[in-house]
């Protein structure tokens, strides 16, 4: 498999420049190297900039509803444990309309891979201020300047029991690629926090911004990946420097794993046949 | 002293007081006793205080409804004297705990005082006094125990030998009471009767088995009165029959997690009620552009909002047929008990796969929760029917695979991820025969088209509504879903030569609608009457906008309950 096995013929519709090559670019590498058919990977798009990606990588492919990516997806993977499943959401379309689902996936560790596309922006609704915009952010819709708190998926997933949390840059697709590949073969929910620029709508959060702050904790021989108050710690510094690499890991089982009924063949390639009700009618006589 | 072959019996009380088990026990009594039962229970959304009541309609015919006139009413306190006494049939009698307080004066004639709680301390706990009752009502209507004990035993097995042996006191200790010291002895005596292969079920469960029959694999739920007995019989069994069961986060989640279980190929189902299915309308369309076979129930209780949470309603029939934005195929069926709920369970089923849409099941709290005497429930002439679901071998021989292929019929040649040279995108924006994103405005209209030839195709192919009573009849009564039982046990009470006069349409499958079949139908009848369980006449208007005859004479009830017996009688009586 070579990252082209994955390019479908449709011209990409995302700005020159934009982070989102960057790491569409790594996850097609990463399928490649771990040699995934795309006949078995399926990717769920949310909606957005992220979202249009669906037109432009060959798997097979669902493009779901704003905020709903997730659940989609964790309900493809317990119905067909075979499959590779990766979900793919913007910051706004993940952590504002699809928050819920967020913190939910993560208690719930399906083996799904979760990968935010995050600008700190909106930038398909033409730039307004994301969940994960800093505070005083301006934008369209906050001309004054965002009042809340920056959202932090990797402190939320942490908080909320994630077994796998990473955050990677589409400035650094060769370190993006060994995360998703680290994020794909983990057993679990695995979220991947990417900063992916917005070379349109974000003036601030430019690719040269996050090349002044980010430093790669997967470089520090000094982290430990289990240690889960170091990686809360590590995931709260923002400001001059940014971390970015694997914050955690842990290898707790995955919602599949608890459920019997699933050892065996996948759900869906169990034959389909009339299902033998009479035990289950006899306990209403 | 009479022979009755009938009886409506009444237990109230506050939540916590054991009336639903109480009534329950009573229910599995009378089956094993050869009769044919229907219950019926009024409980306010809380868990301790209010006023809670069950009624059961035990006869030895099949009923499918309930009076709203009470035969014997147990009443635990005398809040169950203020709400029910009034609904005491003449000739009806009242026993009540004449421990706990002093009955009316005004009711006195027609009472019975029970040292319910008395018996009940005296066979070990108080809260026996609703199994006391249930003996006591047993020596009124001249059953004998045997069967009882037995029903007894079975509900309080696990819980311990001393608690079976207390519940039995408790009951015998009921029963002789009445036999010592009630005046008259029996009210009524009920004949005694073959036992029939019957089971005691509501639609919620009876439609949970039609779909797992039908090779339901994956459910997804988040629990809604009076949808949540799905959810967790389902929970209770998917273990030993090998299905995902998942409750998820919200109903929002609940549908999409189900559309990704489809979309790789399980057959999947969803419940809800009526605010859980408007979280869900998004997703709906969802469901019709990427053209994803969905069963998707909806128990219906009265709106908007929270409305009446635990009460009945036909109200969300225009909503169903119209919920989110843009045109796009479905098909809504509306079962009528719970022999229809099973059968229809495992319909929708196929119906989803092969004509790829959503199939909405349209059931309410009346027969969702509503127990009855039902045939026992079998798969026989269940059929599993994937439609156009591409086997390995067959996709091989297509050259271009398209999913959304252009076709005459609507549907088209659909596979499943995993499926080598099958891939596609499902896609959530309009998309061209690949799923790839389309803006293109002759597209557009090609699949939009195409989309909609699904339902001239299922016109053809869906069942007429059925005819009750004398097909050649001028008076035809129009009704849909859950009011069948009632309309039809209030039917069959008239005289032969009022029965001759009127036939009664039911409609099962509402969408798409039997257009030219109901508009014969109106046409050749001389005095139409719709009856509904909403205020605005839904399905009259659904008929008028597809037919263009309007129903002007209509009974419509939305005050939270079901019809009662008397209220269709009444109505035919007019007629």
């Amino acid at each position: 498999m070579t990252e082209k096995d994955y390019l479908t013929t449709y011209k990409s519709t995302w700005c020159p420049g934009c982070g989102n090559f960057g790491l569409a670019i790594a996850m097609r590498k990463a399928l490649a190297e771990l040699n995934l058919d795309p006949a078995k990977v399926l990717i769920v798009y949310g909606i957005g900039c992220s979202g249009n990606g669906v037109n432009f990588t060959k798997t097979y492919a669902w493009h779901s509803l704003h905020g709903r990516a997730v659940p989609t997806a964790i309900g493809a993977k317990l119905a067909n444990k075979d499959l590779t499943v990766i979900a793919m959401a913007g910051d706004g379309d993940g952590l504002g309309e699809g928050m819920g689902h967020f913190i939910h996936a993560i208690r719930g560790n399906a083996d799904v891979t979760y990968v935010i596309h995050d600008n700190k922006t909106y930038s398909l609704t033409t730039g307004q201020a994301a969940p994960t915009s800093d505070r005083g952010f301006k934008a369209k819709t906050t001309p004054e300047g965002v009042i809340e708190e920056m959202a932090n998926p990797v402190s939320l997933a942490l908080a909320a029991g994630t077994s796998f949390v990473a955050r990677g840059f589409a400035g650094n697709a060769e370190h993006l690629k060994e995360i998703f590949k680290a994020a794909i073969t983990h057993r679990g929910f695995s979220v991947v926090d990417v900063f992916q620029p917005c070379v349109t709508f974000n003036t601030v959060n430019t690719f040269k911004w996050f090349f002044d702050r980010l430093y790669n904790i997967d470089q520090d021989a000094t982290y430990n990946k289990n240690d889960l108050s170091r990686a809360f710690k590590e995931s709260l510094i923002w400001g001059a420097k940014i971390p970015y690499g694997i914050f955690y890991q842990n290898n707790r089982p995955t919602y599949g794993d608890e459920l019997p009924q699933l050892r065996g063949a996948a759900l869906v390639k169990r034959p389909m046949t009339v299902r033998d009700i009479d035990r289950l009618v006899k306990s209403f006589a | 002293m009479m022979q009755k072959n009938n009886l409506s019996w009444k237990i109230g009380g506050e939540a916590g007081f054991g009336i639903k088990s109480a009534g329950l026990m009573f229910a599995q009594i009378f089956m094993k006793a050869g009769y044919e039962i229907f219950d019926y229970t009024e409980y306010p959304s809380l868990i301790r205080g209010g006023h809670n009541t069950y009624q059961l309609i035990v006869d030895t015919r099949p009923v499918n409804s309930v009076s709203r006139e009470v035969d014997v009413l147990v009443a635990l306190n005398i809040n169950t004297i203020n709400q029910n006494a009034d609904e005491l049939s003449s000739g009806g009698l009242i026993i009540y705990d004449s421990d706990k307080f002093k009955m009316p004066a005004k009711y006195q004639e027609h009472s019975f005082g029970i040292p319910l709680s008395t018996i009940a301390k005296e066979a070990g706990n108080e809260l026996m006094r609703n199994v006391a009752a249930i003996g006591a009502t047993l020596a009124l209507v001249g059953q004998k125990l045997d069967i009882a004990g037995r029903i007894v035993r079975e509900n309080f097995q696990r819980k311990g030998g001393a608690v079976v042996a207390n519940n039995i006191k408790a009951l015998k200790a009921g029963y002789d009471y009445v036999l010592k010291n009630h005046p008259v002895n029996f009210i009524c005596v009920l004949p005694t009767r073959p036992p029939k292969d019957n089971i005691l079920i509501a639609a919620n469960e009876s439609l949970a088995l039609g779909a797992l029959a039908a090779g339901l694999n994956f459910y997804a739920g988040y629990p809604m009165t009076p949808s949540s007995t799905i959810l967790q019989y389902l929970a209770t069994v998917a273990q030993q029959v090998g299905i995902v069961v998942k409750h998820a986060e919200d109903e929002i989640s609940v549908i999409n997690m189900a559309l990704g279980a489809a979309h790789v190929g399980a057959r999947a189902m969803i419940a809800t009620s009526g605010g859980g299915f408007a979280l869900m309308v998004e997703s709906l369309g969802l469901t019709g552009i990427t053209e994803t076979p969905l069963v998707i129930v909806n128990v219906q209780r009265p709106g908007p909002a929270t409305g009446l949470p635990t009460w009945t309603e036909q109200g969300d029939l225009q909503f169903v047929l119209r919920a989110a934005q843009g045109d796009f195929p479905r098909i809504v069926l509306a079962p009528g008990d719970a022999q229809e709920a099973f059968e229809l369970g495992a319909e929708a089923m196929n119906l989803a796969e092969i004509y790829q849409l959503p199939v909405i099941i349209l059931s309410d709290k009346f027969i969702a929760e509503g127990i009855t005497t039902n045939k026992r429930l079998t798969r026989k002439g269940i059929k599993i029917n994937r439609g156009k679901l591409l086997t390995t071998s067959q996709l091989t021989n297509i050259k271009k695979y398209q999913r959304y292929k252009l076709t005459a019929d609507g549907i088209s040649p659909r596979t499943v991820p995993g499926m080598s040279q099958g891939l596609f995108i499902a896609n959530s924006d309009e998309h061209d025969e690949y799923g790839f994103s389309s803006e293109s405005g002759t597209n557009r209209v090609a699949q939009v088209d195409k989309r909609q030839r699904k339902l001239e195709t299922l016109a053809k192919k869906i069942p007429r509504p059925k005819i009750y009573g004398n097909l050649k009849a001028k008076k035809l009564i129009v009704i849909w879903g859950s009011t069948k039982g009632v309309v039809l046990d209030a039917y069959n009470e008239l005289p032969e030569k009022q029965q001759k006069k009127i036939k009664i349409m039911h409609l099962q499958y509402i969408w798409p609608l039997a257009k030219n079949f109901i508009q014969e139908a109106l046409k050749k009848s001389k005095d139409v009457l719709l009856i509904e369980n909403n205020s605005n006449a839904q399905l009259g208007q659904l008929i008028a906008q597809e037919t263009g005859v309007l129903i002007k004479n209509k009974i419509l009830k939305y005050d939270g309950r079901p019809f009662f017996r008397e209220d269709i009688r009444r109505a035919l009586h007019n007629f």
